[in-house]
């Protein structure tokens, strides 16, 4: 298989300015601070983390929905910051994204065919016929009987209306497919299927999955490279198969513990964190994990660790690996 | 006796397209101090079931069952004023959402104030001491503070632990949590579970989990409910049921598990949950099931012994091999 770079991403960032108050300042939400990482083909990235990490805000910076406040951004050669109006238009359809709720994703007034012949008729000049029998041909490749052309999304199932979702985000396509929380939404029975097709499809399009999911089963599962996300920077970031078997960070450590295993003979030693998550407005000083560290010591209160690498494929941004 | 005691409940709610069942025939008891888990997909009855305890189905619904007492006290044919006496007391309910759960026009220790009013008789004084005594006891910090505070000022984890409170505020015998972690975090998940287990032990109150996420159920609970399409299927202790599954559907549903994936493929159940419209003949599963037989799709089956977990099934599963089973050349045909 092809491993191409086609996705580099290097220190990316997205403030959100806040209004404080009629006389006051504008405030700056730091929504996403610095991430660096690259996609390959036929190979996905997964970003883990809970809600507030800064999850979505990259895959809406990936998708070009919004631009970033600063880094850089290259999908195939080019820069999006600085590439023509033209260019982005033609680096628009190779980056798709499907959402989390597939109930709400998809309009419920438009029929199934006429959902995933719509790319193509905002981003092609194919004709009417043409433009069907590349639906039908899409349907087919997830799983869709060709009946299913006509019928409104209401018609379908959870899964289905995913599969749905799946198919018109692959119609143009694209060499980077963004999951936003693909199986979230589905009972364990249905998400197996979605998996599976998903599995499928990136073997057969040689597809760079940017798989964003809180999931740490599903995304052990189904990733070749994991980037562990917190307040907005990423804490350890390298190989999925490196980082659940020896995680560094300590929260990583957490997040693996917090998560319940299915299998009643397992006896979990939990690191249960204290506290929440803290406001993206107002982060604490030095590491932004430090106020629900177990491990935490003066340096951590004092300077914010920078990512770095502690093996070959691992980075991790932490003190105790200075 | 049994605190939590229901035989064959069926509730059916009354739809513009003829009646719905949405439970059907389900029995099932839950101890003294017991933590039970009661595990489905979505549309498998498991919440409408709990629901039916608590009396708290609106009048479209149906329900009848053989016994469905709380603690010796029959709260079928009991008078509404009777039954208010008993929720909120002896029974309580946390549900999913917390954000939607709460009130957001009042603040939090008015709404705690209010279950203690209802159920025991204390005055100003010994209302303000109990609330902030429970909101300490499911660790929310600086209580005092927090008993001016709208639900919407709280996180979603701090909202749970206030319907946590709220819960727990007449020690209740039997609690149900209605999927009480789904819409937290993982690491919020984590402390919510340890907090209601360490209630739980601490109270010696009984717990009903319902659930979806089969990790919860191996962590937490010590006897688990299958129910399929708002039967149940399966129903024996925890470990039973992820060592040695005795129903097609909880050995599929286990296999579908992340973890226990061979390789990048995924055990997966074809087709989907039946809806109101596409009931299948006899056992709801068999058009999914693996070892289906024109028996299955022609005979409801009958529930089978304890020693094969109560599996509703023709042939329940028996060290992985399905017993009685005719052969999969018969199963095809």
């Amino acid at each position: 298989m092809n491993n191409e770079t086609v996705l580099t991403a290097t220190d990316l960032a997205r403030h959100y300015p806040i209004a404080a108050g009629a006389f006051k300042p504008k405030l700056s939400l730091k929504a996403l601070a610095g991430a660096s990482f690259t996609l390959q083909r036929g190979k996905t990235l997964a970003v883990v983390g809970e809600s507030g990490c800064g999850k979505s805000t990259l895959a809406r910076l990936v998708t070009m929905i919004e631009p970033a406040t600063s880094g850089s951004l290259v999908i195939g050669e080019e820069d999006i910051a600085t590439a023509s109006l033209k260019a982005l238009a033609h680096l628009r359809p190779k980056v798709q994204i499907v959402f989390q709720d597939p109930y709400s994703s998809l309009n419920p007034r438009q029929r199934v065919g006429a959902a995933l012949e719509e790319p193509l008729l905002v981003n092609t000049d194919l004709n009417a016929s043409e433009r069907r029998a590349r639906a039908q041909e899409m349907m087919s490749n997830v799983g869709l009987r060709p009946e299913h052309f006509d019928r409104y999304p209401h018609m379908f199932s959870g899964g289905q209306r995913q599969r749905i979702a799946i198919a018109r985000a692959l119609m143009l396509e694209p060499d980077i497919l963004v999951l936003d929380e693909p199986v979230s939404a589905l009972d364990l029975s249905i998400q197996a299927q979605v998996l599976n097709l998903l599995t499928e499809l990136q073997e057969r399009m040689n597809l760079a999955y940017l798989f964003i999911s809180h999931d740490l089963s599903v995304v052990r599962h189904i990733a070749d490279n994991v980037m562990v996300m917190y307040l907005g920077r990423p804490v350890e970031q390298g190989p999925a198969a490196e980082v659940f078997a020896n995680p560094s960070h300590p929260y990583t450590q957490a997040l693996l513990s917090a998560t319940p295993v299915a299998d009643p003979n397992h006896i979990s030693e939990r690191v249960v964190l204290k506290g929440e998550l803290p406001s993206p407005m107002d982060p604490p000083s030095g590491c932004p994990f430090n106020p629900r560290c177990p491990k935490g010591f003066e340096k951590c209160y004092a300077d914010r660790p920078i990512l770095q690498n502690i093996s070959d494929n691992v980075a991790v941004a932490c003190h105790l690996f200075d | 006796m049994s605190l939590l005691d229901v035989k064959n409940l069926s509730v059916e709610f009354r739809t513009a397209h003829g009646n719905f069942r949405a439970v059907d025939n389900v029995s099932l008891t839950v101890e003294k101090s017991e933590v039970l888990a009661i595990v489905g997909e979505s549309g498998s009855g498991k919440s409408v079931a709990m629901l039916a305890v608590m009396g708290l189905l609106p009048w479209t619904a149906t329900i009848t069952a053989d016994v469905m007492a709380v603690d010796g006290k029959d709260m079928l044919n009991m008078s509404p004023k009777a039954r208010r006496n008993v929720i909120g007391k002896d029974i309580a309910m946390i549900f999913q959402e917390p954000m939607t759960s709460l009130n957001p026009c009042f603040t939090v220790g008015f709404q705690l104030g209010e279950a203690l009013q209802a159920h025991l008789k204390l005055n100003r004084r010994e209302k303000k001491e109990r609330i902030i005594n429970l909101l300490e006891q499911v660790g929310i910090p600086a209580p005092e503070k927090r008993l001016s505070s709208f639900p919407h000022q709280l996180s979603g984890g701090m909202n749970q632990r206030v319907m946590i409170a709220m819960a727990i505020a007449c020690q209740p015998k039997l609690l149900i949590a209605d999927e009480p972690t789904t819409a937290l975090d993982v690491t919020i998940q984590a402390q919510i579970i340890d907090l209601l287990l360490k209630l739980q032990q601490d109270t010696g109150m009984a717990l009903v989990l319902i659930t979806h996420d089969m990790g919860v159920v191996a962590e937490t609970a010590q006897r688990v409910s299958v129910q399929y399409a708002g039967q149940r299927i399966e129903m024996q202790s925890v470990k039973g049921l992820f060592s040695e599954p005795h129903h097609p559907y909880t050995q599929a549903l286990l296999s579908a598990l992340p973890e226990r994936a061979v390789g990048k493929k995924l055990a997966s159940i074809p087709g989907v949950v039946p809806g109101q419209f596409d009931r299948p003949d006899g056992c709801l599963f068999s058009p999914r099931c693996a070892y289906a037989t024109p028996r299955c799709r022609t005979e409801s089956p009958v529930t089978a012994n304890a020693d094969v977990g109560f599996a509703l099934c023709h042939y329940p599963l028996k060290e992985g091999n399905p017993e009685g089973h005719p052969g999969k050349e018969e199963a095809v045909a």
